[in-house]
This record gives structure tokens, sequence and C-alpha cells, in this order.
């Protein structure tokens, strides 16, 4: 018994250091990660002086509680004594609270008005959550893309070992320079999301309607992950964010490359498309965007999202098609792609899903070229 | 005092036979019992949840359920442990305890009594009747934000809508009940300073269910405007205003998070007098610390939404007011340790839970003043780490008073001593397990782990293990708290009028017989 007794009460005297010594190490495993931003540094370091002040409270008042039950257990022969009352006590707990309270709220203070600060960036990016992923754009340039989850569903599903980066991965991570005051202008399309980097300690609402901001300013080259923390739907956990931070000059050929690119976009509206063409980027841009809800079958899941295989749609309406994907569906999850894609990509998206699973058959069959989007987007705008 | 104390000579004493006892009964022990029992049903089933929630999460990657389900799961889970578990246990021990411990017959109101608890069944019914309708049921979470819960929201989203209306109305008719049985059924010579703590905590909570189930019914009801008559109280493309919904949610939220824990603070106090052998420290420290509690809990909802772009001053103000709830708090812990102090003290199970409780119940305050730090709650907010906190002021909070004061009292409502050891084995296993489950999610939730994921990335893997083998071992241990009880009503040895050594003189509910008269006061002590 008396054995026992010690190997417990040595358990119970390790036990803090254990904790201590997990919470303190580095490894952001157990830990909020101490980030490479002076705002991260500073909040971490506020983080550390709140916890450790709550610890010595804790162990001041559990020690004179665990103290007292074992001081005064009745099997030894404690006789309660009969006081209740002590004005003075109540007082002066009260003030002591009052003081470390003050104490906490200082730096508190301080660090919050360090972080907060919405001046204009020398690099601002509007960043916009989608059901379920991010678009970056770049203000200043007027380039963007879409970042994707790029971990693939057979890792997910437990088919293929995961990856080490499961679920932190994305096709195109936002690419911002280092030692440069970066801007972060954050809205949400659909529902609410929240654009996560616990290196930077950033953590913005994207909200439709609104938009807040965020700033960072990296000092050193590094590959960021972070994550949407705002409960937005079924795919919620799988939209993560990644930053890549990069040395001025290649940040400038990023640029310069995106640039292009977009330029070349504009080029493909024009061009003759084929249908094979328009097949094959479809069906990619389908896997991407459209597979989440509808599923890769085309089969949706009713009665959520609707099946696009046999519609009245989707096989002799090609008109209300191109409205679809153009304005969305009010009131549902169907979102207005046409609003941030290019007039390819909807065409394609509209004659991919016009032809596949046998819609090409039994449907008309009706070929959407770029073009005609644009032909549509002219109308709405007369 | 208007009250007519009958004078049972006229021979029908005993409740009626078979259903119709409790679909009409207008008794206060009898209604508590039903709350009871339904709040225990409740646990089962959102514990059945969290136990789907725990088996998805034990591995990375998705194994079990599909996201469209664990979102179901959550938000269920959530809802049916506060709206079914924590405030229909808290009405049911008010309705057995409130009479007795101020001397009265019955609650002041009895036939609204039964209508407030036979609305629950109907509300939880239409709630959990959702999740078998093909669009499933509400997966927005327990705190629904718009747009998601509105035009992002499966149709069933109504039925959820009508199903907070009705528990609303429930717990509006049972404060009404509470706050007046209490002002006009004491026992003379009871003056409001001497009524025992868990009537002052009752009061207090009445007060605070009466000012806010409004507001979430003005909320549920702006929803059901948007979604079915083309109303934009939440909807940005209408010109109307997402953020809103938050700030009038948790105008509710808030005050309802106290809601869920003052009454167990009042159980803890007489539990922790009782096993001490000495009166609660600090009597009216203890009252003014529970209004001011609850008085400070309407100042300080929008630190649930320190991200959602507020100005400075309003992140400031939000940041103070929120700090200055922990003085209330920590003074409430002083006075539960200072009782201890130089007391007498037995370790009889609900004073192993009650000490459990204010051991774990302050961490869950610490980690609440640690979010409570606005720019380190840029960090925390939205992770494992919130998980963790209210984790910890519900389940070793609210739970663990739950469960200690029904060690407590059963004895005098069945008449028979509960089985000592097996409380203890129940207190045991809950104890470790609560910890198991909830002490690594801090961690999980400061490295990086977003809550309402259905899976996650593979530095996590390792805790979420173990929490997962915390959590189906808690959920187990639950079962033998079940048999507990059964066997408790059914047999045991004979309780003595005062139960507890000593008891006789710390509240009216100890002078009178285990079990209690049907009745329980007809005639009115007097106190001194
Ligand atoms: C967030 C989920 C979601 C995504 C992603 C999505 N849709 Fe939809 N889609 C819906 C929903 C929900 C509807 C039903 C709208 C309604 O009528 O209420 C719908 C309807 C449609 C319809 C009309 C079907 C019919 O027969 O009524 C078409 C066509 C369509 N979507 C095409 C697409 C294409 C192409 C993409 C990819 C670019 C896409 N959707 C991406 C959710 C989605
Ligand atoms: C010292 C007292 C307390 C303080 C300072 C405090 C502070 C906070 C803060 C700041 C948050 C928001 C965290 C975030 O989302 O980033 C929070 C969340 C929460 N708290 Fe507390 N809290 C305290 C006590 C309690 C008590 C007593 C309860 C209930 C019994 C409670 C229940 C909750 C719940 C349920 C949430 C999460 C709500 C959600 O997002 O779903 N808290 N608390
Ligand atoms: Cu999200
Ligand atoms: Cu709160």
């Amino acid at each position: 018994m008396a054995y026992i007794r010690k190997v417990f009460t040595g358990f119970i005297l390790v036990l803090p250091l254990i904790f201590s010594s997990l919470i303190s190490s580095e490894s952001s495993d157990y830990n909020m990660p101490i980030g490479v931003t002076e705002v991260s540094e500073s909040i971490f370091g506020l983080h550390m002086l709140i916890f450790w002040i709550c610890v010595v409270i804790g162990v001041i008042v559990f020690s004179i509680m665990f103290w007292s039950l074992w001081k005064y257990r009745k099997s030894k022969g404690a006789v309660a004594a009969d006081f209740d009352d002590n004005f003075w006590l109540e007082i002066g707990w009260t003030v002591a609270a009052t003081l470390v309270l003050v104490w906490m709220a200082v730096p508190s203070t301080q660090v919050m008005v360090e972080a907060y600060d919405d001046a204009e960036g020398e690099i601002n990016i509007l960043i916009t959550g989608h059901q379920w992923k991010w678009h970056y754009e770049y203000l200043e340039d007027e380039v963007g893309f879409f970042s994707n989850l790029s971990t693939s569903q057979e890792q997910i599903d437990g088919e293929v070992p995961k990856g080490e980066f499961y679920l932190r991965e994305v096709d195109e991570p936002l690419v911002i320079p280092t030692n440069t005051r970066v801007r972060f202008l954050i809205t949400g399309n659909d529902v609410i999301h929240s654009w996560w980097v616990p290196d930077f300690a950033v953590k913005q609402d994207a909200i439709p309607g609104f938009i807040n901001t965020a700033w960072t300013n990296v000092p050193e080259p590094g590959i960021f992950r972070g994550a949407c923390t705002e409960l937005c739907g079924i795919k919620h956990a799988f939209m993560p964010v990644v930053v890549r931070a990069v040395e001025r000059e290649e940040f400038d050929a990023f640029i310069a490359e995106k640039v292009a690119l977009a330029e070349e976009e504009r080029m493909l509206t024009s061009k003759v498309w084929t249908k094979d063409e328009l097949m094959a980027r479809g069906e990619s841009f389908y896997a991407t965007n459209c597979a989440a809800c509808h599923q890769a079958n085309g089969q949706g899941i009713p009665p959520v999202f609707p099946s696009l295989v046999g519609s009245q749609i989707t096989m002799f309406d090609s008109n209300k098609h191109i409205e679809i994907l153009m304005e969305g569906v009010q009131g549902s999850a169907m979102a207005a792609f046409g609003e941030s894609y290019s007039e390819v990509d909807i065409a394609s998206v509209i004659t991919y899903t016009r032809q596949a699973w046998s819609n090409g058959e039994k449907g008309d069959g009706v070929i959407v070229t770029p073009q005609d989007i644009v032909a549509y987007k002219n109308r709405i705008d007369l | 005092m208007s009250t007519v104390v009958e004078s049972h000579d006229h021979g029908h004493h005993g409740p009626a036979k078979g259903l119709s006892r409790w679909l009409f009964t207008t008794n206060h022990k009898d209604i508590g019992t039903l709350y009871l029992w339904f709040s225990f049903i409740m646990l089962f089933i959102g514990g059945a949840m969290a136990m789907v929630i725990r088996a998805e999460l034990f591995q990375p990657g998705l194994q079990i359920v599909q996201p469209e389900f664990f979102n179901q799961m959550t938000t269920n889970h959530g809802l049916i442990m506060v709206f079914g578990v924590i405030m229909p246990a808290f009405v049911g021990l008010a309705n057995w305890m409130l009479p007795m411990q101020i001397g009265a017959p019955d609650m002041a109101l009895p036939r609204l009594n039964n209508l407030s608890f036979w609305l629950l069944p109907m509300a939880f019914g239409i709630l959990i009747s959702t999740l078998f309708m093909p669009e499933g049921g509400p997966n927005f979470g327990w705190t629904f934000y718009a747009p998601l819960s509105t035009t992002y929201a499966p149709s069933t989203v109504n039925f959820f809508i009508f199903s907070v209306h009705i528990m609303g109305v429930s717990s509006i008719l049972g404060s009404i009940n509470i706050i007046t049985t209490i002002f006009n059924m004491r026992a003379p010579g009871m003056t409001l300073m001497k009524m025992p703590l868990f009537v002052w905590s009752w009061l207090i909570t009445a007060y605070l269910l009466i000012a806010v189930m409004p507001v979430l019914a003005g909320v549920v009801t702006m929803m059901l405007m948007d979604i079915n008559f083309g109303t934009s109280f939440f909807n940005a493309a209408g010109g109307g205003d997402p953020v809103l919904f938050q700030h009038v949610f948790w105008f509710f939220g808030h005050p309802e998070v106290y809601i869920m824990i003052l009454p167990a603070f009042g159980i803890v106090s007489h539990i922790i007098e009782t096993f001490s052998r000495k009166p609660i420290f600090g009597y009216s420290s203890m009252v003014y610390a529970m209004a001011s509690i609850a008085i400070l809990s309407f100042v300080v909802w929008a630190h649930h939404m320190f991200t959602v772009g507020m100005p400075l001053a309003g992140e400031l103000f939000f940041m103070y007011s929120t700090m200055l709830i922990a003085i209330p708090t920590g003074v409430k812990v002083f006075n539960w340790v200072a009782t201890m102090f130089r007391g007498s003290i037995t370790f009889e199970t609900p004073m192993l839970f009650s000490i459990a409780f204010v051991a774990l119940f302050t961490i869950g305050g610490f980690s609440g003043l640690m979010l409570a730090i606005v720019p380190a709650d840029f960090q925390y907010h939205d992770t494992y780490f919130v998980v963790a906190h209210f984790h910890y002021v519900l389940v070793p909070g609210a739970l663990f008073g739950i469960i200690a004061a029904a060690y407590y009292w059963l004895p005098k409502w069945t008449g028979n001593m509960y089985d000592e050891t097996l409380g203890k084995l129940h207190f045991w296993l809950t104890f470790i397990s609560v910890n198991v489950t909830f002490f690594p999610m801090h961690f999980v939730g400061l490295a990086g782990m977003p809550r309402r994921y259905p899976d996650y990335a593979l530095q996590f893997a390792d805790f979420n293990a173990l929490i997962s083998v915390g959590a189906f071992m808690f959920g187990l241990t639950q079962l033998l708290f079940l048999f507990i009880v059964i066997k408790t009503i059914r047999s045991g040895k004979q309780a003595k009028p005062e139960v507890w050594e000593g008891a006789g003189d710390l509240g009216l509910e100890w002078t009178l017989t285990s079990p209690p008269p049907y009745h329980s006061f007809t005639v009115q002590p007097q106190v001194k």
C-alpha cells in the first residue's frame, strides 16, 4: 500500500513536468507555433505569459485545496471549525484577482494594437473564400487564380498511402514576396469561411458582403500551411491554405508570368475551338470545380445536389445551361461560376457536361463555344 | 401568504396509476423525474453521436462516415447536449428540489409545469426525425451561422427552427414557474439572503432564460423569414448582414453558457459544505458573485467573434469585459476552497465529483481567460483549443454538477442508499476518461487542428487516437452510472431522513422522510 502510494505521489509530481516540457518545446505538435513574423512572435510570447500566470495561480489554488483535503480529512480525526465568512479575505482576493487581470491586460492591449493595423500594403491581395477553395487576386496587377486541395480522393479514402502533406497541399499556393508589407483583403463568395495561417498569426473570417483586412510581413522565404477555420459545408476540412514566401525578384517573375498567362487566356477566347479541345479542358475543369457536388459520374447527391445525367437542362436547354453557370441558382449552393472563371472555362465545362455520360447521344449534343459565352455577356450588359 | 396548504385527510395521497400518472401529472417530483429521465436518455443519444464523431476521427482519412453525415453528427450532438441534456437536467433538479428546499408543497404553477416538460419530447422528436429525412438533418453546427444555415441549408432547417421555438417556449414557461415559486412559496422566515444557494442559482438562471430565450426565438424567426419569405436579414446579396446573425446569436449564446453552469455552482456549494461539515464560506459573496456573473454575461458576447473584423475599440472592450467575468468566477472557487479549509472532510461519491468539479472547471476557466486575450484568440479561435475549453466547463463542469447532484439526492428521492463502491468506481473511471479525452484537445488545438473537421493532417494523428480511446471509455462508463441509478431505485440500504451525517441542519429537504411525501411540505416549516 505504502509502495503504491509512493508511486502514485511520484506520478502526480512528475506530471506537471511532463506537460510543461511538452508545452514549452519548440515542436509545434504540442503548442502554438512561434511563427515567422514579428506579430506571431509577440502573440506567442503573450500566450506563454498568460499560460504561466494561469499555471502559477492554478498551482497555488490547487495546492491549498488538496492540502486541505488531506490535512482535514475526517478519517484522521479532523474536527470542523465553524467560521463561515471573512470580509477582508473576500475583499483581498477580489483585489488580487483584479490586479492579476490588469497585469495580463496591459501586454495584451499592446500586442493587439501592434497586430491591428489596416493601412494599405505594398502588395494588396484580395482573398475570396468559395465552397470549397480559395481565390487569390493581386489587386495591383489584376491577375488571380484559384487554389484547390491537391490531395487525391484515393488518399482520403485510404486506398493509397497518405503523403507527407496530406490535406495541407494545394495545386497553386498563394505567392507573396518577403520583407514586404502584404495586406490581405478577405471576403466570402457564398458562406462564411475563415482564412488562417498560424505562422503569420493571421486569422480573418471571409464573410459575404464584407471585406476584412489583415496584413503580414514575412522576413524569410518558406512554405506556410494553414486552413479554413469557419464551418462552410461538406468540404470545410478540404480547403487548406498554402502560402509560399519568395524573394522579391522571384515574386516579380511570378507575377510577370501570371500576367502573360492571363493575356494568353484572353487570346484563347477568340480562337476557334474544336469539340475535342473543349471536352478535354472541360473534363479537368469539371473534376476540380463541379465534382465536389455533382460527383465525378455526374449523378450528384440527390436531393441536395441534382444529377446532371439526363437532366432536361443538360440535354435540351443550352441557353438555360449557360444562364445557370453564369448566374448561379439564387438561394441554392449552385454558385455563379461566370463571375470568377474565363469564357473558355465556362464554355468547355458546359460542352463537357452536355456530351459526357451519354448526355450527348440522348440529348441535342449542342456544343457551346467561348464566343457563345461572350455573346451571352454582351446581351446581359445591354 | 396566499397559498392554501391543504391538510390531506381526504384519502388520495398517492399518484395515479400507469401511464396517466406521467402524462397528466402535476406533481413536482413526478415532473422532476420525467425531466431527469428525459435528460438521461438524451445523454445517451447525444453521446452516441459523439461516439460516431470520435470513431471517424480515430484515424486520419474518411473511413466510417462521409462529411455530410459527420456535420449532422457534430451539429445534433451539440444541440442535444446543450438543450436536451444539461438544461432539462437542471430543470428536473429544480423541480425536485426547489419546493423541498424552500418548504413548499409543490411548484406554484403545476399545470404549466406539466406543459413545459411535455413540450420537450416533441421538440426533440422533431429535431431527431430530420436525421431520417432524405436531405438529412441540420448540418451547420450548433451555432448555425447564416448563410450556411439559411441560403445553403437543407430544407429540414425549417423543422429545426420549429423545434428551437418549442424548446424556447418550454424554457420560458419553466422559468416563469420557478421565479413564481421562489418568490411566493418560501417558508415563513426564509428571507432572500437565507435561501439555499441552489435556489439562488436557479432564481438567477431563470431570469437569464427569460431574458435570452426570446432573442434566440427572434434569430431563428429571422432565419425562417429569409428562407421562406424572401427577406434578407442575413443575406448579403439582398443588403443583409451575416455578421448581424452572430451578434444576435451570441447575445443569446453567452448568457446561455452561464445558464448551463450557474445551477451547478449551487449544487456544488451544498455538497462541499455537507461533506466538509462546515457551512459554506462567504455565502453572501457567493450570491453576489453569481449575480455579477449573470449581469456581466450580457456584455461579453462578441468574444466569440474576435475574427469577424470588429474595430479595435470593440475588440478591446470585449476583451476587458470578458476578463472581468473571471473575477467573480475566481471568487467562487476561492470560497469553495475556503469551505474545505479546516473542515472535517469525507469523500463520498458526490463529494468526489464536486472536488473534481472545482479542479477541472477551474482549468476550463483558465483556458477561457486565455481565449479572452484577443490577439492570442486569433490563434485559438475555432480550433480544438476552444473545444477543450468548453468541454472542460461543460463536462467536468455542468455534467459533473448534475451527476454529483444525482448521487447527493438519490437517497433522498428513492429512500435507498446507492452502492458507494460502484459510485466511486464510476467516479474514477469518469475522472480519468474525461481528462484523457479532453486534455489532449488543448495540444492538438494549439498545434493547429481546426474544429468541425471530419478529417485532419497526419501530425494530429496520435493525439486524436488517444482522445478517441478516452471518449469510448467515457461513453461506456456512463452505462455504469445508468446501472447504479436503476439499482438504487430498486433496492439499497434504507436512507435516513438526513441521509448525510449532519445534513439535517443544512437544508429543509433533509427534514423530510426519505423518500419524501408526495406533497413535500403540507405544513410550512418555520425558518429561524
Ligand atoms: C457547391 C455545390 C455545387 C457545385 C460546386 C456545383 N454545383 Fe451545380 N448545382 C448545385 C445545386 C445545389 C444545384 C441545384 C440548384 C437548384 O435548382 O436549386 C445545381 C444545379 C446545377 C445545374 C442544373 C441542373 C438541373 O437539371 O436543374 C447544372 C447544369 C449545374 N448545376 C452545373 C454545374 C457545373 C457545370 C458545375 C461546375 C462548374 C457545378 N454545377 C458546380 C450545386 C453545385
Ligand atoms: C472564466 C470564465 C470564462 C471565460 C473567460 C470564457 C471565455 C470564452 C471565450 C473567449 C470563448 C470564445 C473562444 C473562441 O471561439 O475563440 C469561449 C467559448 C465558449 N465557452 Fe467560455 N468562458 C468562460 C466560461 C465558460 C463557461 C462557464 C461555459 C459553460 C458552462 C463556457 C462555455 C463556452 C462554450 C460552449 C464556448 C464555445 C462556443 C462555440 O463556439 O461553440 N465558457 N469562452
Ligand atoms: Cu471552411
Ligand atoms: Cu462566451
